[in-house]
């Protein structure tokens, strides 16, 4: 009952002095709507990193060639990898799924007088599963096309549109640099991911990448894919120390490969933009503060111009903690109508910077409750000082005051 | 029984350099069911007794029985619960607090003491002083007798033992004057202890008994 009282009279005044209430609001919808906002723009970017690393497949090893380093001479040895240890890794490593050996370069594609400079990829079969790509027209090159270096390619779906429009181009003949293939096949979309775009490529079995167009006997990378649940770290020591041995290296010596764990690079990538995200929140917090600042400035005025109406109060038998629990009451009711008000104006920015930029923010419930819990704390704390100010005003003097 | 018995209170307050003895070992005593004026001219010292036989001040010195109880030496809550309970002030410029109306202004005391039934009693509390059909109004809808009349029903809506009234016809024309001065005695008539503080002889005149103050001190307690 008394609390309802209290609540409508806080309310009343409230509304009785709109803008003075407003303005003592606007230090904490502006907090609320910068912590909303930025949370939401770091959650955005990660969300987008994530998908991106999630594009190019999880439960990955990539392995490289690396440069070597012999008697302190770095040699720009990058012909290290071959197939044999492609084979090896599928052999003799637990929870292997599925490699993919591949080779990659640059080639000039043409279909009549289209043409194109794309990234060519000679790879297996198994390569599109690993790195989640699925073909949308046509089909994959079968082992039998691999063994026997066929002149067989698939194309993005960026490169099938730049060379053939809007014509099929499953069963035309294409020219890779001097050789003709037959597409047989096009690949799904996965959408332009920024550094790189997976759409812009043409594969080729790896055999006849490394036979007929590239010439070479080493690989560019193997791709590995572990089996669901493996323990990533340790099968990148693993892939790690195989290599070692294959490569007769000393114990001295440097590895002339590196294994890059893609569940590592991920983790590493979204706890740097989380890291980011909470430095851009608190950064936003600072104006929490001056917010609550704001508050307390305005409830010290209308403790003072109150003044009678508490030594009313006091005569009427309210004691301090009744005197107290309604200022308090009054400062939390601004801080969180403030932040309920602040909630809606951040979720107006992320609306606004999805519609007129490339990222998209995402506002999640924690955020939202969070900012709530805050703003309400914001109340209690700034509040607190005039309330008590209030609570111990001695009603004769509260009574005189004109 | 003595509603009210003070015995010997002192109070001093220091006002930079002076000090200033308000009030100077007084004794007072009224019965239940009496209806006293204490009067005085201002600086007398009377506001100060009414402050602290309201329980809104504690004498430095001395002994003050309320319904037979000392309340000299209480804390501020059991004070406040004194004022809220046991007695009933009305004020010289009403006191009411504005945005709320007749009804909520005349609930208020209840709130404080947790009263379920607080709408109902505070009606009756309107009837009682005749103001049933302005229990909507807010205090500046309402003229100036009519807001002393709720300021009444506010002190008796707890029932209180005492009445303690500071100039309430102060900011009265002398026709409503009146008026609230028949409410007090038919208060009075009803049973309530009724002290009324103010320096109008013609007030004074109302009551059964005066306690003129003086520097300090009582004069005459007739």
């Amino acid at each position: 009952m008394l609390f309802w009282t209290i609540f409508k009279v806080s309310i009343k005044s409230l509304i009785a002095n709109k803008l003075r209430s407003f303005l003592a609001m606007l230090g904490i919808i502006i907090g609320v709507a910068a912590v909303i906002s930025m949370l939401a723009l770091g959650t955005g970017a990660q969300q987008q990193i994530m998908d991106r690393f999630t594009a190019m497949g999880t439960n990955l090893l990539v392995v490289r060639p690396g440069g070597q380093r012999r008697g302190g001479v770095r040699s720009g040895s990058r012909q290290t990898l071959k197939l044999e240890d492609a084979a090896a890794i599928v052999e003799k490593i637990a929870g292997v799924d599925a490699v993919a050996p591949l080779v990659q370069g640059r080639a000039q594609v043409k279909y009549f007088n289209e043409n194109v400079n794309t990234s060519l990829i000679g790879a297996s079969g198994t390569y599109l599963p690993i790195r989640n790509f699925t073909v949308g027209k046509g089909r994959s090159f079968s082992e039998v096309e691999e063994e026997r270096s066929a002149r067989v390619a698939l194309l993005g779906s960026a490169t099938a549109e730049t060379l053939f429009h809007d014509q099929n181009p499953v069963g035309e003949v294409i020219h890779v640099g001097a050789v003709s293939f037959h597409v047989i096949g096009v690949l799904k979309s996965k959408g332009d991911q920024g550094w790189f775009n997976p759409d812009d490529m043409v594969i080729i079995p790896y055999t006849t990448a490394m036979k007929r167009i590239l010439g070479q006997d080493y690989l560019g990378e193997i791709d590995v894919q572990a089996a669901a649940g493996q323990d990533m770290t340790k099968m990148a020591e693993e892939v790690a120390s195989l290599l070692r041995v294959r490569h007769r290296l000393r114990q001295a010596d440097e590895d002339d490969f590196n294994v890059r764990n893609q569940a590592e690079m991920l983790e590493m990538v979204s706890s740097n933009t989380q890291t980011f995200t909470i430095l851009l929140a608190g950064i936003a917090s600072i104006s929490l503060v001056v917010g609550g600042i704001g508050i307390m400035n305005i409830m010290l005025v209308t403790v003072t111009e109150r003044t009678r109406e508490i030594g009313v109060r006091k005569a009427i038998g309210a004691r301090d903690r009744d005197i107290l629990g309604q200022f308090l009451l009054e400062a939390v009711l601004v801080s969180a109508l403030g932040g309920l008000l602040g909630i809606g104006l951040g979720y107006g920015v992320t609306r606004l910077v999805e519609r007129f930029t490339e990222y998209i923010p995402i506002v999640q419930a924690y955020a939202v409750f969070l900012s709530i819990a805050v703003s309400c704390s914001v109340g209690v704390v700034f509040g607190f000082l005039p309330a008590r100010r209030a609570a111990r005003l001695d009603p004769i003097v509260a009574l005189r005051y004109e | 029984m003595s509603m009210i018995e003070i015995r010997k209170l002192r109070k001093t307050y220091r006002m930079g350099e002076v000090i200033v003895k308000a009030l100077d070992g007084v004794d007072v005593a009224i019965a239940e069911g009496d209806m006293a004026a204490i009067t005085g001219p201002s600086g007398s010292g009377k506001s100060t007794l009414m402050h602290i036989l309201g329980c809104l001040d504690t004498p430095d010195e001395g002994e003050y029985f309320l319904a037979g109880e000392n309340v000299a030496g209480l804390s501020k809550d059991k004070l406040a619960g004194i004022r809220n309970r046991r007695i009933g002030f009305v004020f010289q410029s009403f006191n009411l607090l504005p945005r709320l109306s007749a009804l909520e202004n005349v609930e208020l005391p209840l709130l404080y003491s947790g009263r379920a039934d607080a709408k109902e009693r505070a009606a009756t509390a309107l009837r009682t002083v005749g103001l049933g059909d302005r229990t909507h109004h807010e205090p500046n809808q309402l003229s100036g007798g009519q807001r002393q009349r709720v300021a009444v029903a506010r002190a008796i809506v707890t029932d209180p033992a005492i009445i303690l009234a500071d100039e309430p016809t102060g900011n009265l024309d002398t026709k409503t004057g009146q008026e609230i001065l028949a409410l007090f005695q038919a208060l009075n008539e009803a049973g309530r202890t009724v002290i009324l503080v103010t320096h109008d002889e013609q007030v004074a005149a109302h009551c059964k008994r005066q306690v003129r103050i003086l520097d300090g001190k009582v004069l005459e307690a007739d």
